[in-house]
């Protein structure tokens, strides 16, 4: 017996509702614009300047005490949540206190950390800091614009080798794909508030990588079957080609979930935000591929007549052999 | 039909196996890394029985080299700090004014009395009271310029001289600004280099960033603060006269007197003068050289001011010692042999060439030549970064696990080939990071766990090929090498395009980023050559052996 999860021959109409898909994805667009531009991302200091302090004690996280201590310092805008991780040990309690950047000063001075620590010490006796980051606002305005120009060069790269390789409504319909992808992981992250750091950016960026792996596959199809059946409907050929290559979806994006699910649950609370933005990349991404790369090829159309460069195409790369 | 010439299986499996003994050494983390250790001390400083036996708890043909480890997996301290290379310019002007007025006063019947006026830093300004004679002022000026010493800046002179009213303005030109900015990193990465190799960590990191930053990276510190007391206090160095050398710490050196230790001589003191001769500031150039017997030395040149009291020092007290000081250690006490005026001198002692070359990096180095400031500062302790270590191991295990599983569930016996081409997988992915020397950070352990997931992406991809080909394909060997061929482009295009993004990530990110584009990159690597080639030779090799009438796949 083997395990299927996709039944073996599928038929399956994936246009029946194109318009019900792409329009939910552009509710979906929308409303991550929406969200991104009324509540805004819970930037890390990375990007906004400021000193992140970790905590750790024996005894119980009290985050109106740990205001109150370090409210006396004056330090401006201070922030602090409690931390859970299933990894912990059962008396191993996490803070992270972070504190905005100080006015004229590029980093938070040796002396200002000293004093949060005394604070916080005070409060509680057993407690101790196993990480302190302090990021200058110099640094952090070159950060944002690095992370944004790094996504938007990816695009660009890729909207490129895709044009290269296939057609430009192919390109078109991937290009659309993650954006959609990267905007609706910029949603969620905006609505959960979830911090969004250097981190966030590489996954954001193997999101571009993934979501275009799923894509390009798909599209593999597509041409090769556009060459297979000359005369067939656009859309017969793309549904034709999707349900081909659904069983791979389903089984490469099942594998790579199962290790990010891992990771997620026990890989600790460092990377959690960068684990969690590589899941919901992977599912959107998937989904989008089908959804939204498909969609637009099939409304932009392409040329039908791949006879002269058949010859290479599909198989240029094909004579490699073992 | 279905064959793989034997010299190709040879070269597959030889690279496999290759891949595999440098990833080796990591198993055995601890013990190898106590080899290192012990191998670099004994280069550094010798053998002794302590060492030979660390040394020898590793083989030394067996590859010895490891995955690096972050700072977020191993704890330390992280700072980039910017150099005030703008310091420079104003000491470079500061350096001139002298100079400028000598030559002024040369020319006083035509431009009368010279004046410095106050400006902006990097600028020097001065007002001659007669106006008329600025031509001759200038002229008499721009002759001091010196031609750039660099290769960008090849055929120009260090200053710009320009008339203003009644006023001379002298700065540094651009070309000498780039090739001073130059010198100033320069000298801050080996001054910050030397202090923190003295703590002796391992591995720090100590680059220059962009034009005028420097990122420092020390393993194993307790604090970025203590890493920036650390690089941050003043080399020091000056000569004194000896008073005496002794074998142990003298308890009472005398009054005006000071005991510093020798730095290479162990259980050397030396009894100071308090009051140096002479001190670094004063110092413009030190090289390492040969004196005429042609044993190495280093030579060195002191300001004008410097060069003075050295030549009148050491015109009284030939046969005498003299101790060149650096932050409270003696480097050396040399004799001198004769008067040394000029300004210039040679050290010599029982140097190698390597300590000439040494010595004369610390002179150079001596104080840091420009302020720095710090724009970014991290600390990790130790404790989280063994506890991300943990985390990251039990969630590949993990992931590891589920996914053989997944894949021996849904396609059988070429699951599971599939599976053991995704153990070599990331047996190779350690070996690549290790024989490159990559370091590993924690989304590093993220996009090893990412590669486990979708390294099985090509052999899905080339096993529904085969699944479908067996449905129109004359027999299983057939069909198993057209699902091969055909899925060979699908395989390529999408791993392509992941790894354009994994590039950009490397070539834009940083730190902990960067450690994740460079494990993705690997593993998109080493998966195409698995699924394309180990598996494949698995694959025909089971096949030649069984010659199944049908598989099932």
């Amino acid at each position: 017996m083997r395990l299927r999860l996709v039944p073996e021959e599928t038929n399956w109409d994936f246009f029946r509702r194109a318009k019900a898909t792409f329009g939910a994805s552009m509710v979906l667009v929308v409303a991550s614009i929406a969200l991104f531009l009324v509540m805004g991302l819970n930037l890390g200091i990375d990007f906004r300047g400021g000193t992140t302090i970790r905590t750790e004690s024996h005894s119980a996280v009290d985050v109106g005490e740990y205001r109150d201590a370090l409210q006396a310092l004056e330090l401006g805008d201070i922030s602090i949540t409690e931390v859970f991780d299933p990894t912990f040990d059962a008396d191993q309690h996490v803070a992270q206190v972070r504190i905005q950047a100080q006015e004229g000063e590029e980093s938070v001075t040796a002396e200002t950390v000293a004093e949060v620590e005394a604070a916080l010490q005070e409060v509680d006796p057993t407690i101790t800091f196993p990480s302190v980051e302090s990021v200058g606002p110099k640094v952090s305005g070159e950060l944002i614009q690095t992370a944004i120009i790094a996504v938007l060069l990816a695009i660009g790269a890729v909207l490129f080798y895709i044009w290269l390789r296939f057609e430009w409504q192919f390109s078109l319909g991937a290009v659309a794909a993650l954006i959609h992808d990267v905007i609706l992981t910029i949603g969620i992250f905006s609505i959960l508030q979830i911090q969004f750091d250097l981190a966030i950016i590489a996954a954001l960026l193997t999101i571009v990588g993934y979501s275009l792996n799923d894509t390009v596959v798909v599209f593999d199809r597509v041409r090769e079957n556009l060459i297979k059946y000359k005369t067939k409907p656009l859309k017969e050929v793309m549904n034709l080609s999707i349900n081909e290559t659904l069983s791979r979806t389903v089984m490469t994006s099942g594998t790579t979930l199962i290790a990010l699910i891992a990771l997620l649950v026990l890989g600790g609370d460092v990377i959690r935000g960068f684990v969690f933005a590589m899941t919901w990349g992977v599912v959107v991404g998937t989904y989008s591929s089908v959804f939204v790369a498909s969609n637009i090829l099939l409304w932009l159309g392409t040329k039908r007549d791949w006879s002269k460069p058949d010859k290479t195409e599909g198989n240029q790369f094909a004579n490699v052999d073992a | 039909m279905l064959h793989i010439p034997l010299w190709k299986r040879v070269v597959i499996f030889g690279l496999v196996a290759l891949g595999l003994l440098f990833a080796m050494p990591n198993l055995f983390y601890s013990r190898v890394e106590q080899h290192n250790d012990a191998v670099s001390a004994i280069e550094a400083q010798g053998a002794t029985p302590e060492r030979e036996a660390a040394a020898g708890v590793w083989p030394s043909w067996l590859p010895s080299t490891l995955v690096n480890l972050g700072l977020d997996l191993r704890g330390g301290a992280h700072l980039l700090a910017e150099v005030q290379v703008e310091d420079v310019y104003e000491e470079r002007m500061n350096g001139y004014w002298p100079e400028v007025r000598d030559a002024l006063r040369e020319v006083r019947d035509e431009v009368g009395t010279i004046r410095r006026q106050d400006s902006e830093p990097g600028v020097l300004r001065v007002r001659i009271s007669r106006p008329e004679g600025m031509a001759t002022a200038l002229e008499v000026v721009r002759a001091l310029a010196r031609p750039v010493v660099s290769l960008s800046g090849a055929g120009s002179n260090d200053i710009e001289v320009a008339g203003q009213g009644d006023e001379i303005v002298v700065q540094l030109t651009d070309a000498e600004r780039r090739a001073t900015d130059n010198r100033t990193l320069q000298q801050s990465l080996e001054i910050i280099r030397r202090r923190v190799d003295e703590v002796g960590t391992r591995e720090p990191t100590i680059q220059r960033q962009g034009e005028d930053r420097i990122l420092i990276q020390v393993p194993g510190i307790g604090s970025a603060d203590e890493l920036k007391e650390l690089i941050g206090t003043t080399a020091k160095l000056t000569f004194h006269p000896v008073v005496r050398r002794t074998s142990e710490p003298p308890d009472n050196p005398g009054a005006r007197n000071v005991a510093y230790p020798s730095m290479d001589e162990e259980g050397v003191w030396y009894v100071l003068e308090e009051t140096p001769v002479v001190s670094g500031e004063e110092l413009t150039d030190a090289q390492p050289a040969f004196d005429q017997n042609g044993s190495p030395s280093v030579t060195f040149r002191f300001n004008p001011s410097g060069g003075r009291k050295f030549g009148q020092y050491t015109a009284e007290n030939v046969g005498s010692l003299f101790a060149i000081v650096l932050d409270e250690e003696v480097i050396s006490a040399p004799q001198i042999r004769e008067a040394i005026p000029g300004g210039s001198g040679q050290i010599t002692g029982s140097f190698s060439v390597e300590e000439s070359t040494q010595l004369a990096v610390l002179l150079r180095a001596g104080a840091l030549p420009a302020e720095m400031t710090f724009l970014e500062e991290r600390t990790i302790g130790p404790e989280l970064g063994a506890d991300s270590i943990e985390a990251g191991k039990i969630a590949c295990i993990v992931a590891f696990v589920a996914v053989l599983v997944f894949m021996g569930l849904s396609y059988g016996w070429f699951g599971l080939l599939a599976n053991v081409a995704l153990i070599l997988n990331i047996g190779m992915i350690f070996g690549l990071l290790s024989a490159i020397g990559a370091t590993l950070t924690l989304p590093g352990i993220a996009g090893i766990v990412l590669t486990i997931g979708m390294a099985v992406d090509a052999n899905v991809l080339v096993f529904e090929r085969i699944r479908e080909e067996l449905k129109t394909a004359r027999g299983p060997s057939r069909a198993i090498e057209l699902g091969y061929e055909k899925a060979l482009s699908a395989i390529l295009d999408a791993n392509i395009t992941t790894f354009i993004t994994a590039t950009i990530l490397f070539l834009m990110g940083s730190g902990p980023v960067r450690g994740f584009a460079v494990t993705l990159g690997l593993g998109i690597l080493t998966s195409v050559f698995t699924a394309v080639f180990v598996t494949r030779a698995l694959i025909v090799i089971w096949f030649d052996r069984r010659r199944p009438k049908t598989i099932e796949v």
